[in-house]
């Protein structure tokens, strides 16, 4: 064990939690799932190049794993389980709801990383065309291959014209 | 003992219909509705899905138990080595330590493995790759037990990797990764073990049957091609690493929480290792972050449950992305040499293949991918002389073993690009070509399989060359470098990118193949809760992303009229699924389901007689379930299942098994040894920029024979995921092994198919049932991964004029700097 550790408050989905004993290298990432038993947001690689770790700061997207837990004192940090207001299977944000209705998944690991992605990205206003979801999507791999369905699924809720005789409406549309 | 996080049983409620993605053509024979709804031929939501998007879904590495300890596995630096002496005393010292063990703590059998127990579950004599396990601890901490490795000594002589799989194959002066006797059990006699050669498999038709060489042959042909080609070891690249939870149980067993494709291999390999009786080796399936092959071997459930029982606490394993690129099997790298011929108007007349497949350092599957890519080696193309060679080898290189189309992808590359190189020597459209020679229902496959259920190639080529194309690229104004290969990393203002169009087939064994005894069971019970019937559905079936727990339910529905279905998790207290791979699960599992809900059905029936509901003037009335009631069809409602049933249930369990296939002849390579035939053709829009190397791939259109949709919006999600897999062959993705080292175990490195590198697809799907399989269905994960590959790399030859015969393309093949 480190010789030292330090007590850190994080502000995480509108709660406060105090972490003592925190291992100052601890990631964002390892503090979420390991000390705070949020395991909704998932390591693919621990190493920024996936995006299953994508949780918001302040509104804007951040790779967890690449950002220490102690240095996210008094950011307010949404993940997963706190982004439907209310909570919970019971009334999923609109995003989550997209993403069941368009089948934006298969094994749904990378659907966490996903949905704060997406959410952030509406948030950053870059959804204007499906090209453009797509670019700032490009952050967030999915080895299922469900693209199309991602882009659709935000297209949804950003309300993007999916443009006539652009090839992304035939996704699910037909 | 408290139970881990519980994976809540997932609840099929009231499904609400979604789009249909896929486009099926107006030709095509419709898809019979079910009458209830959410059942087959429709698109109910995934009944995990509301857990998967909210974050509650438990995967294996989300399990947590509070007393549990946490597992690390000491692996081996040399790819091949003599192991002198372990010491583990300087890491059993350490505090929070509370296990360090080695092979010889192993209770019982010290191998494992799929088809042959080759693959020692910690490292004894020697160690034959890099990253094999040797030894494991437990502590109380994730950090704690990463140090405690650091202590353990292992003494190795390293010895010369064998690393080259030609020479593995053929040398018989290669040094042997395995020792003859010492430590390899007897293999198969049809397989032809011998040296470092795992199995030889030839196929022999037409006049090489009756033993005409090469050139005898070749005389037979007005226009020959010849190629040598080279496949990339591919990886699976699932994004949720390998993890487990081992819980010691007060019976002296474990309880073994699992991502894996098949509960029931992994519990008749680990119960021998822990010296128990598979009874007291019980395994429930962990949420699973997909799998695509690589879960179909072990990683760490030995492991985890010989350190839960020496420790007598729970144990967690988790990888991370390092780790996981050394503890799962890839996909075999091959080199493979082609020889085509074909008379002046396009008439193939005899082809060969030698197909070298290097199966790194254990078995796996090999066997299996050698009997695939022999019988499978030349297509789906009826060829009058056909000679293939395939031969699976021990090397020290990664262990390789089953990826998505395992043994056919290979093949399909080295083909497709055969019968390109011929179309262009005799000046015909490859899809022409192709039409010429294709097979169809009655054709025989190379190892003499007649192909006895519908294969409409011809028109699916037809098909794919019609769909629309993309629009043009612009040729003035300005340029959009977002559109541009390399996307707005691309330096260039597009000067030099030339599009190219490219064809692919593939053709593909479905269910397991060669006289394996395949089976599916399911438990299915039929009972009234709150007043409503109730349908539960339980099997050990994997679930890895595939939805089969949506078909699961759909089939329900369908057959006992009854909206409401729970699909219970999966786990050993019923009987085997076998494996989530071979594209198997809808035909196997989907047909066990459907057989014990016939069952419950007949059941019901009974009961309506013995009540007395169908009268001695209506003995034969034809009965069937609806909207939760028993109807006639000539009276209407008899009796609502909640009234006939009252408080007891009807519960069925039923194993179904798909009709025998046989083994393939040591000599000729004859013989039915596949159960169902799959095809996908893939059409391929490149652009490249002939400057720079890079590639963007514009359009990736397919057509596929599904034999019988049963949920369209997931089918079109396996086929995209599919196609994707087989773009990141043809483009990006390599584990890059020399010496037999991975040089790029990580994402950085290793590159797989992001957003931007997939484009939107146009689908097409057939639906010709297969009147073998359960409705009529074709298994459709693995033919996409297949075509596509093929048609990108044709697409980027025709844009390019280079020869491209290795996969994945890498920018300096398409710039052509040649490599030493
Ligand atoms: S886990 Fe953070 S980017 Fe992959
Ligand atoms: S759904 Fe499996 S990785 Fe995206």
């Amino acid at each position: 064990m480190p010789a030292q550790t330090l007590t850190a408050t994080l502000h995480v989905n509108g709660r406060e939690h105090a972490l003592p004993d925190l291992d100052p290298r601890t990631t964002l990432l390892d503090a979420l799932r390991e000390s705070l038993g949020l395991t909704g947001t998932k390591k693919g690689c621990g190493l920024g190049h996936c995006g299953a770790c994508t949780v918001l700061a302040d509104g804007r997207r951040i790779l967890s794993c690449m950002a220490l837990a102690a240095l996210y004192e008094g950011r307010e940090i949404t993940t997963i389980e706190g982004l439907a207001p209310e909570g919970g299977a019971a009334r999923p944000h609109p995003l989550q709801q997209a993403f069941v209705e368009r089948d934006a998944f298969q094994c749904g690991y990378c659907t966490p990383g996903q949905i704060m992605s997406a959410a952030g990205l509406i948030d950053e206003g870059r959804t204007g065309s499906p090209e453009e979801i797509r670019e700032f999507m490009s952050g967030n791999l999915c080895r299922c291959g469900a693209y199309a369905n991602i882009v659709a699924a935000v297209a949804d809720v950003a309300r993007t014209p999916l443009v006539p005789g652009a090839r992304e409406p035939e996704q699910g549309r037909s | 003992m408290t139970t881990p996080t519980p994976r809540t049983p997932v609840p099929v409620h009231s499904p609400r219909e979604a789009p249909s993605p896929v486009h099926s053509p107006r030709e095509a024979p419709p898809s019979p509705a079910s009458s209830t709804p959410g059942g087959v031929g429709s698109s109910p939501r995934r009944p995990d899905g509301t857990l998967k998007v909210t974050g509650e879904f438990a995967y294996s590495s989300d399990m947590w138990m509070d007393d549990m300890l946490w597992g690390a596995t000491l692996r081996s630096p040399h790819p091949h080595a003599r192991i002198r002496g372990i010491d583990v005393t300087g890491a059993v010292r350490m505090p929070g330590v509370h296990a360090v063990l080695t092979h010889e703590d192993v209770p019982g059998e010290k191998r494992y493995g799929l088809e042959y127990r080759d693959q020692p579950v910690l490292a004894f004599g020697k160690v034959r790759y890099r990253g094999e396990p040797v030894a494991i601890v437990a502590a109380d901490h994730p950090e704690t037990a990463r140090r405690a490795l650091d202590r353990v000594r292992v003494d190795y002589e390293v010895l010369e990797p064998v690393s080259d799989p030609v020479r593995a194959a053929f040398d018989p002066d290669c040094p042997l990764v395995h020792e003859a006797g010492e430590d390899l059990p007897p293999a198969h006699p049809a397989h032809h073990r011998s040296g470092n050669r795992v199995r030889y498999q030839p196929v022999r038709t037409g006049a090489f049957a009756d033993g005409a060489t090469a050139a005898e042959v070749r005389a037979l042909a007005d226009v020959v091609v010849t190629g040598e080609y080279q496949v990339g070891m591919q990886d699976q690249a699932f994004l949720g690493p390998e993890s487990g939870l081992a819980v010691p149980a007060e019976d002296g067993g474990v309880d073994l929480h699992i991502a894996t494709q098949w509960l029931h291999v992994d519990q008749s390999q680990i119960a021998p290792c822990l010296g128990l009786p598979p009874e007291k080796v019980r395994l429930t399936l962990a949420g699973v972050g997909g799998a695509f092959g690589a879960r179909e071997d072990m990683s760490m459930q030995v492991h985890a449950c010989m350190l839960a029982l020496r420790t007598g606490r729970p144990v967690k394993i988790v990888y991370n992305r390092e780790e996981s690129f050394h503890g799962h099997v890839h996909r075999h790298p091959a080199r493979l040499r082609y020889e085509h011929g074909a008379t002046r108007d396009g008439r193939l007349v005899y082809a060969t293949a030698e197909i070298v497949l290097d199966g790194g350092a254990y078995a796996s599957t090999t066997a299996a991918v050698v009997g695939v890519a022999s019988s499978l080696g030349l297509g789906p193309y009826e060829i009058p002389h056909a000679r293939v060679d395939a031969y699976g080898v021990y090397t020290t290189n990664p262990p390789c073993g089953a990826m998505r189309g395992f043994g056919a992808v290979q093949a399909c590359f080295c083909y497709e690009s055969q019968l390109d190189r011929l179309a262009a020597e005799l000046g015909l459209h490859p899809v022409e070509l192709r039409i010429r020679n294709a097979m169809s229902e009655g054709s025989r496959t190379a190892t003499g399989q007649r192909v006895d259920m519908p294969l409409p190639m011809a028109d699916m080529l037809r098909r794919a060359r019609e769909m629309p194309m993309p629009p043009e690229r612009a040729a003035a104004g300005p340029v959009d470098v977002r559109a541009l290969p390399g996307g707005v990393a691309n330096t260039s203002r597009g000067e030099g990118v030339r599009r190219g169009v490219g064809y692919g087939v593939g053709l593909k064994n479905l269910c397991f193949s060669e006289g394996f005894d395949d089976y599916s069971t399911a438990r299915v019970r039929l009972e009234v809760v709150g007043g409503e019937p109730a349908v539960q559905v339980h099997t050990a079936a994997a679930e890895v992303g595939q939805g089969l727990v949506t078909i699961k339910g759909q089939i329900a529905r369908t057959e006992l009229g009854v909206e409401r279905v729970t699909v219970l998790p999966s786990d050993t207290r019923v009987g085997s699924a076998g494996s989530s791979s071979a594209s198997r699960q809808s035909y196997m599992t989907g047909g066990a389901v459907r057989a014990a809900c016939l069952a419950v059905r007949a059941r019901v029936f009974e009961l309506v007689r013995a009540a007395g509901l169908v009268g001695d003037d209506h003995p034969d009335e034809l009965l069937g379930l609806a909207g939760g009631k028993v109807v006639s069809g000539a009276r209407g409602v008899l009796v609502s299942l909640a009234d006939l049933l009252g408080a007891s249930a009807v519960e069925e369990t039923r194993e179904f098994r798909h009709r025998a296939t046989e083994m393939l002849d040591p000599t000729t390579g004859q013989g039915a040894s596949h159960t169902q035939f799959g095809m996908c053709v893939h059409r391929a829009v490149v652009d490249v920029d002939v400057d720079l190397g890079l590639v963007k791939v514009v359009a990736l259109d397919a057509v596929q024979d599904v034999g019988r949709v049963l949920h369209p919006q997931q089918l079109a999600g396996q086929i995209q995921g599919g196609s994707a897999q087989g773009l990141g062959l043809a483009l990006m993705e390599e584990i890059q092994v020399s010496g037999s080292v991975i040089r790029n175990p990580s994402f950085t490195d290793y590159l797989i198919p992001t957003i931007l590198d997939v484009p939107p697809m146009r689908i097409e799907v057939l639906e010709h049932p297969d009147p073998h399989a359960p409705y009529g269905l074709r298994g459709a994960g693995e033919p996409p991964t297949l075509s596509s590959t093929p048609a990108i790399v044709a697409a980027v030859r025709a844009a390019t004029g280079r020869p491209l015969s290795r996969i994945p393309v890498r920018p300096e093949d398409i710039v052509g700097i040649e490599r030493d």
